[in-house]
C-alpha cells in the first residue's frame, strides 16, 4: 500500500513537473524534458528548476534586460511566482545591476481570479530606494515584467508595500493600481554581453 | 346578495380606475429632457419619463423607434421583445433582463405603470443592443442614443477669454476634418461627421452672442455681436484631437464678408489692441521632493530637493517679470509635501499648466541627459474616463434653472489633458535640447502619480542625472540652472501660443 502510494506520488510529481515546465516554456526555446518514468524518486521541488526571464539593469544602467535564470520549480502559479520573485530579489548575475533596493523582502504573493497578481514587499523597497524616475521605473517594471513574462496566467501586477497600497515607491511612478507588462525600458539584447542571454520581449 | 352586487362592481371599478391612474399621475407629469436617437435616417426624439429619480423610456416608444415586436404578459408580470428571432424578456420591478437567455443587469428596475411598461434608458444599450442588428451606443451626458456606426465626435466649446479680443476654443475628439466659413456676423464650423455631441457655453461672452447648433447636424454656429470685427480662425490637429480656435477682435469698420482665414494675424486692417481685462493665468511649478525626502543624492553631495527648489524659484521670477503671469509653487522652502497636496495646489488654483521639476537617478553612473515625462493612462484609466464622462449630474443654480456638471474622479483628472500634456512635453523637450544635453529617451509617457491627478496639461522634467559625476557638477552651476529655467519659460510661452493662438511662431 505504502509502496503503491509512493509510486503514485512520484508519477504525480513528475507529471506536475512536466506540466509546469511546459507551461512556462510554452514560447521558449527549450524542449520539454524527457517523458517521466516511474523510476523518478527524488522530490521534484528539491532539484528541478525552470528557466525564467528575470529583469535587471544593463551594465551601463541605461535599460532593463531580460536575463534567463534558473528558478526552483514549484507547484502552482502562486508558488512558482513566489520563487521567481525570490530570485529576482537576490543579487543580479554579473555584469547586470539589481534594481530592487537592498534588503527588500517578499512578504506575500498572491493571484486573484481575474489574473491580477499582488506582490507585497517589505518597506525597504521604498525606504532604501535611491530615487529618480529611471531607477523607480526600473524597480517597478522589473517586478511587473518578471511576473507577467513568466506566468502567462497573470496579466497585471499590483505592488504593495508592507501589505498596503501606496502612491509610489519614490515619488514618481503611480502604483496605486495594477500595472500591465511594459517593455519600453527593456533593451532587446544587451549587446555588450553574451549573445546567448536573450531577452524576452514582444 | 343581489342588491349589493352593483355597489361592489362600482367600487371595484373605482378602485381599478384609481389603481390604474395612480402610477400614471406622477409619471405623466414628470417628463425629463428627451434623448435624441441618431441614425442614418436622421434624428428622432425619445421621450423620457422620470420616476423616482430614474430616467425611463416607455416601451411603446422603444418598439416604435426600433421596429420591435413586444408582447406584454400581465399574468406573469413581464414582457417579451422579439427581434429577428431573438428575444429579450423582462419582469416588472426587476433590475435585469434576459437577453437571448443571458441575464444582463439594469441600473434600475423595469416599471409597470398600468398598461404601460417603462424601462431604464440603459435598457437600449444593454438589453436591446445585443440582439439588434446595429450597434446601439448610449451617451448619457449628451442625451444621445446612436444607432449604427455613426461618426459622432464630441465637440466641446469654451470661451477662453471675454476679451476683446474674445477667444473661443472648440475641441473635437476624436480628430475630424473641420472647415470654417466666416460671413456677416457669424462663424460656421462644419465637422466631417454624421452628427456632433456638443457641450456649448450657455451665455453671451464678450463679442460672442452665442454658440449654437447649425441647420445641419454637423455644423456649429458662433454668432457674433454687432461690435465684432473680422474673426480669425486657427485649426490644429494634434494626436487624436482637433482644436479650432476662433479669435474675434473688436470691429472698427462695418463688417465685410470674408472667406476662411486659416492663418492668424493675416488680414489687412490692424485693430488697435485694447487693454486686456482677462484675469491672469496661473502657472504651477512643482519643485520635486523636499524635507525628509531628499530625492536623488549625487556622489558630490548635491541633493535633488535643493536643485528643484532652486530652479523653480528661477522659473518663477522669470515668468513673473517677463510674462506677467501668476506663478504658484507647490513648496517654496525645504519641506515635505505629499503628491496629492501638490496636485491640489494646481487644481484648486485652476492652473493652466503644471511643470514638475526633478533630477534623475540611474543604477550606474553612465546615463546622462534630461528627460520629459507626461502621464500614461492604462486601459482601466480609459474605461474609467468614459465612465466618468457618463457621470454628469444636474445641479440647481442661483436664480433658477439647472446646470449639468461632469464629475471626474480625482485620480483621473489628467485623462482629458493627456494630448495637450504630450504637446507640452514636446515643446519642453525642444527648448531644453537647445541648452542642455538630452538623454536617449528625451520624452517618455509613463504612469506618473503626480501628473495623473492634475486637471490641466502637465509634464515632469528630469533635468539631469545626479548619479553621473559630470552631470552633477554641471547641475550645481548657475549657468545650468538659469539655462533650464529659461528653457522652461520659453516652452511655456510656446505652449500658450500654440494652445491659445496668442502669438505666431
Amino acid at each position: 500500500m505504502t509502496r503503491n502510494r509512493r509510486i503514485l506520488v512520484a508519477v504525480g510529481g513528475a507529471l506536475a513537473l512536466v506540466a509546469v515546465v511546459w507551461g512556462i516554456n510554452a514560447f521558449g526555446s527549450k524542449p520539454a524534458p524527457a517523458a517521466p518514468t516511474t523510476t523518478a524518486t527524488a522530490a521534484p521541488t528539491e532539484t528541478a528548476h525552470i528557466t525564467a526571464t528575470l529583469f535587471y539593469a544593463s551594465s551601463d544602467g541605461q535599460a532593463l534586460v531580460g536575463v534567463k535564470r534558473d528558478v526552483p520549480l514549484a507547484s502552482g502559479v502562486v508558488e512558482q511566482g513566489r520563487q521567481i520573485l525570490l530570485t529576482e530579489l537576490q543579487a543580479a548575475p554579473q555584469p547586470y545591476i539589481k534594481v530592487i533596493p537592498e534588503g527588500t523582502a517578499l512578504r506575500a504573493f498572491y493571484v486573484t481570479d481575474r489574473g491580477d497578481a499582488f506582490v507585497d514587499l517589505s518597506p525597504e523597497v521604498s525606504r532604501a530606494h535611491p530615487g529618480g524616475s529611471l531607477n523607480e521605473l526600473m524597480t517597478v517594471y522589473a517586478l511587473v515584467n518578471a511576473v507577467t513574462t513568466n506566468l502567462p496566467a497573470v496579466q497585471r501586477v499590483q505592488i504593495l508595500v508592507d501589505g498596503k497600497e501606496v502612491d509610489a515607491l519614490a515619488g514618481h511612478v503611480d502604483i496605486r493600481r495594477p500595472l500591465t507588462r511594459d517593455v519600453s525600458l527593456v533593451r532587446e539584447r544587451d549587446s555588450t554581453q553574451d549573445p546567448k542571454l536573450k531577452t524576452k520581449s514582444k | 346578495m343581489t342588491p349589493r352586487l352593483p355597489i361592489t362592481r362600482a367600487s371595484a371599478a373605482v378602485v381599478a380606475l384609481f389603481l390604474f391612474a395612480l402610477p400614471l399621475l406622477p409619471l405623466a407629469q414628470d417628463n425629463g429632457a428627451p434623448y435624441t436617437l441618431l441614425s442614418r435616417d436622421g434624428r428622432r426624439s425619445i421621450p423620457i419619463v422620470v420616476n423616482g429619480g430614474r430616467e425611463l423610456i416607455a416601451l411603446d416608444d422603444v418598439a416604435a423607434l426600433f421596429s420591435l415586436m413586444v408582447r406584454g404578459d400581465s399574468l406573469a408580470g413581464g414582457f417579451t421583445i422579439t427581434y429577428r428571432g431573438r428575444t429579450v424578456i423582462a419582469s416588472a420591478d426587476q433590475p435585469m433582463a434576459s437577453v437571448d437567455g443571458k441575464v444582463v443587469a439594469l441600473p434600475s428596475p423595469v416599471v409597470q405603470a398600468g398598461r404601460r411598461w417603462l424601462v431604464p434608458v440603459e435598457f437600449l444599450s444593454r438589453a436591446l443592443g445585443p440582439i439588434y442588428d446595429q450597434r446601439i451606443t448610449l451617451r448619457p451626458a449628451a442625451r444621445l442614443v446612436i444607432l449604427g456606426d455613426l461618426r459622432v465626435p464630441r465637440v466641446s466649446a469654451r470661451i477662453d477669454s471675454a476679451g476683446p479680443p474674445t477667444r473661443a476654443t472648440f475641441l473635437v475628439t476624436p480628430a475630424a476634418r473641420v472647415t470654417t466659413t466666416t460671413d456677416s456676423g457669424r462663424v460656421a464650423l462644419r465637422v466631417e461627421a454624421d452628427a456632433l455631441e456638443t457641450t456649448l457655453p450657455p451665455s453671451a461672452t464678450g463679442l460672442i452672442e452665442n454658440i449654437h447648433a447649425g441647420d445641419q447636424p454637423d455644423t456649429l454656429i458662433v454668432a457674433l455681436t454687432r461690435n465684432a470685427g473680422t474673426p480669425r480662425v486657427q485649426i490644429v490637429t494634434a494626436d487624436n484631437a482637433t482644436r479650432v480656435i476662433v479669435e474675434i477682435p473688436p470691429g472698427v469698420e462695418p463688417r465685410a464678408p470674408v472667406s476662411q482665414s486659416p492663418t492668424p494675424g493675416a488680414p489687412g486692417t490692424e485693430t488697435p489692441t485694447p487693454i486686456s481685462i482677462r484675469t491672469p493665468q496661473t502657472i504651477v511649478i512643482d519643485p520635486g521632493h523636499g524635507g525628509d525626502d531628499l530625492g536623488v543624492k549625487g556622489a558630490g553631495g548635491l541633493e535633488e530637493k535643493q536643485l528643484t527648489l532652486d530652479v523653480a524659484k528661477r522659473v518663477r521670477s522669470l515668468i513673473e517679470s517677463r510674462l506677467g503671469l501668476r506663478v504658484i509653487m507647490t513648496r517654496d522652502d525645504d519641506k515635505l509635501v505629499t503628491l496629492d497636496e501638490r496636485a491640489a495646489t494646481a487644481n484648486n488654483n485652476k492652473a493652466s499648466l503644471l511643470v514638475s521639476l526633478h533630477a534623475n537617478g540611474a543604477p550606474s553612473a553612465t546615463p546622462a541627459g534630461a528627460e520629459v515625462f507626461y502621464d500614461r493612462l492604462d486601459r482601466e484609466g480609459e474605461a474609467a474616463k468614459q465612465a466618468a464622462a457618463a457621470q454628469a449630474t444636474t445641479l440647481p443654480i442661483i436664480g433658477g434653472g439647472t446646470r449639468r456638471i461632469e464629475i471626474i474622479p480625482w485620480d483621473l483628472a489628467q485623462a482629458p489633458h493627456v494630448e495637450a500634456s504630450d504637446v507640452l512635453a514636446g515643446v519642453l523637450e525642444e527648448e531644453l535640447r537647445k541648452v542642455i544635453p538630452m538623454s536617449a529617451r528625451p520624452r517618455q509617457q509613463a504612469p506618473m502619480r503626480l501628473l495623473s491627478a492634475a486637471n490641466m496639461p502637465a509634464a515632469l522634467v528630469e533635468m539631469a542625472y545626479l548619479t553621473n559625476g559630470k552631470q552633477e557638477m554641471d547641475a550645481g552651476t548657475d549657468a545650468f540652472k538659469n539655462n533650464v529655467a529659461q528653457a522652461i519659460v520659453n516652452a511655456i510661452v510656446r505652449f500658450r501660443a500654440m494652445t491659445e493662438d496668442r502669438e505666431t511662431p
